[in-house]
């Protein structure tokens, strides 16, 4: 409770800041707001909270999700500053941003449908807006257009699922439809497996699973780097948590069509991901087919579904975070802020012309490849366990030999920056950038000596 | 007297005759969706798949005599409205640009 109303109190604050004149200390005060929602995070850890008449539930889980998400908005605030910036409107952004965050907080913590649909859209309208947010860039405009569209759409398919499931159950209740469930597990309604049809329908277009994946690398690109920096990380973690709160809470009883429905889901997402990724020129382009990759990676985790998945999908989500992160900031400079992102060529000589850059996206890449002794090693390796102790032996194959297609184009990357000439002039970086670069690096050496540790805080 | 018939012959129509409505107003609002080129009409299908659910929530809360699926029905319309005052907002900045709202137009970002 107090998590929400510090972080919705941040964003109105945020937006009364432009009346005040206090634009100067927006971001002292925002670092300073995100903080104190990990701190509280903390603080009510192990209470397992009730609220709103059981519609939100702040289990650990939760907690821990609020957590991540809110560090990571912290890492993204600090290397955004000069989108955030560079024209007017300052507080808008940093009001949408905060109520996103704050879609996500209820998106990772709902315990009743129609908390899991308004969390959707708080998050989902923010961020049309935000894709939206360079007003002359046809292709920010072609985005914006495309997410809303999309957007509303995977809406419509959940909550008719929604609908349905309330008309053979009686409840929006995770609880009871999971208790309704498993009472019936053997001949469940028709009505019902439509539901759980549609209901996935509507969620894999969120986390923009194969085969509803098609808008995620056009609105990725189309968007402005740093936004969409902010969908690949914080909105993904959310939507991959709300499906498997839904999942895990509601439907663990239903029959296994579903789980086998997800498991090709996920092999068809991480190989149009991956594959695809391989014939990009465009960086911003082929970090969007990653991220369309790794959430096929994280599906493989829901289908695992077991006290054990909900490290491995926390562990992968922040790994994927901080590296994601870091590479979308190092993008973004070396682009110099233009929307439609920067080509490989972009990259050539940046081990000379800034040496700290070069290093952080080359970690950023090995990460996200998952070379181990990196924290995305250890992100796959926990998510590959899960499945197979749930005897999933064939999809983690599948799912090892697609990592191992996504390791070319990782090393596309590296090689450009290592191996490759450029007469292009050095690149200067303010301290708040190294220093964040840095952060970024050790997190993801860090994660990766106490993985178990991590992973050890779901139990 | 008039009310009395009216109520009795609502009660007489059975869910399923709610529950096959709603399902044919969503599908056409999919195939709007998927087939109308012009942002607008694209708009309206999509209203009309939120309408669709909100029919269907509204039958069930009736039937069961339960008042969750009508209260829903609220959240959706507010939310709905939200959603499309965005969606509009975008619009004009896109005709703004192409003087155009025809949604081939908008195919820079291949795939």
């Amino acid at each position: 409770m107090k998590s929400l109303l510090l972080l919705s109190g941040l964003g109105i604050s945020a937006m009364l800041a432009e009346l005040f004149n206090l634009k100067k200390l927006l971001f002292p005060i925002v670092c300073l707001g995100l903080l104190a929602t990990i701190g509280v995070s903390f603080y009510d850890w192990n209470t397992d909270i009730h609220l709103f008449n059981n519609m939100l539930r702040l289990d650990n889980y939760a907690l821990l999700f609020t957590a991540s998400m809110s560090f990571i908005t912290l890492l993204w605030f600090i290397g955004a500053n000069d989108y955030i910036e560079l024209e007017t409107s300052i507080s808008d952004k940093y009001a949408l941003v905060l109520f996103a965050l704050v879609g996500a907080f209820i998106m990772v913590s709902y315990n009743n449908l129609s908390m899991l649909f308004i969390g959707i859209e708080i998050l989902s309208i923010s961020m049309y807006v935000l894709a939206g947010s360079k007003k002359n860039d046809l292709f920010g405009n072609e985005a914006a257009l495309k997410y809303f569209l999309m957007g509303a759409f995977a809406t419509g398919f959940l909550l008719f699922g929604v609908a349905l499931i309330y008309g053979v159950t009686g409840s929006f209740d995770i609880q009871v439809i999971g208790e309704y469930c498993r009472m019936n597990a053997g001949n469940l309604p028709m009505l019902f497996n439509v539901a759980i049809i549609l209901m996935m329908v509507g969620m894999a277009f969120k986390v923009s699973a194969a085969p509803f994946h098609f808008w995620a690398p056009d609105v990725y690109t189309g968007s402005p780097s740093m936004v969409t920096a902010f969908m690949a990380t914080v909105v993904k973690t959310a939507a991959i948590v709300a499906f498997a709160r839904l999942f895990y809470g509601a439907f663990s009883f239903a029959p296994s069509t579903w789980q086998n429905a997800i498991s090709v889901m996920a092999v068809l997402t991480m190989f149009i991901g991956n594959v695809t990724a391989v014939f990009q020129q465009n960086v911003k382009r082929l970090l969007a087919y990653s991220s369309v990759a790794h959430a096929g990676y994280l599906l493989i985790a829901l289908v695992a579904l077991s006290h054990f998945s909900g490290g491995a999908i926390f562990y992968y989500t922040l790994s994927y975070g901080v590296a994601s992160l870091l590479a979308f900031h190092i993008l973004f400079t070396v682009s110099g802020n233009k929307n439609e992102g920067a080509d490989i060529n972009a990259f050539n000589g940046l081990a000379k012309r800034n040496p700290l850059m070069a290093f952080g996206i080359t970690v950023a890449m090995l990460s996200l490849a998952g070379i181990p002794p990196l924290a995305g090693f250890f992100g796959k390796y926990y998510i590959f366990n899960a499945a197979i102790e749930a005897g999933r032996y064939k999809l983690v194959l599948l799912a090892v030999v697609a990592s191992l297609i996504s390791v070319y184009y990782y090393f596309k990357v590296i090689i450009a920056v290592y191996f490759k000439q450029s007469n292009e002039s050095a690149i200067e970086l303010t301290g708040m950038h190294k220093m964040l670069y840095l952060v970024c690096v050790i997190l993801l050496f860090i994660l990766a000596v106490i993985p178990e540790m991590i992973v050890g805080l779901m139990k | 007297m008039v009310q009395d018939t009216m109520a009795q012959t609502l009660h007489g129509i059975p869910i399923n005759a709610y529950l096959m409505l709603s399902a044919v107003l969503f599908s056409i609002g999919v195939l709007g969706v998927l087939y109308r080129r012009n942002i607008i009409v694209i708009f309206m299908c999509i209203e009309l798949m939120l309408n669709a659910v909100n029919l269907l929530l509204a039958a069930f809360g009736a039937y069961r005599g339960d008042s969750n699926g009508q209260i829903f029905v609220f959240f959706i319309m507010a939310v709905a409205a939200a959603e499309v005052a965005v969606g509009l907002a975008i619009l004009v900045m896109i005709y703004r640009n192409t003087k155009n709202t025809d949604i081939d137009e908008l195919s820079r970002l291949k795939w």
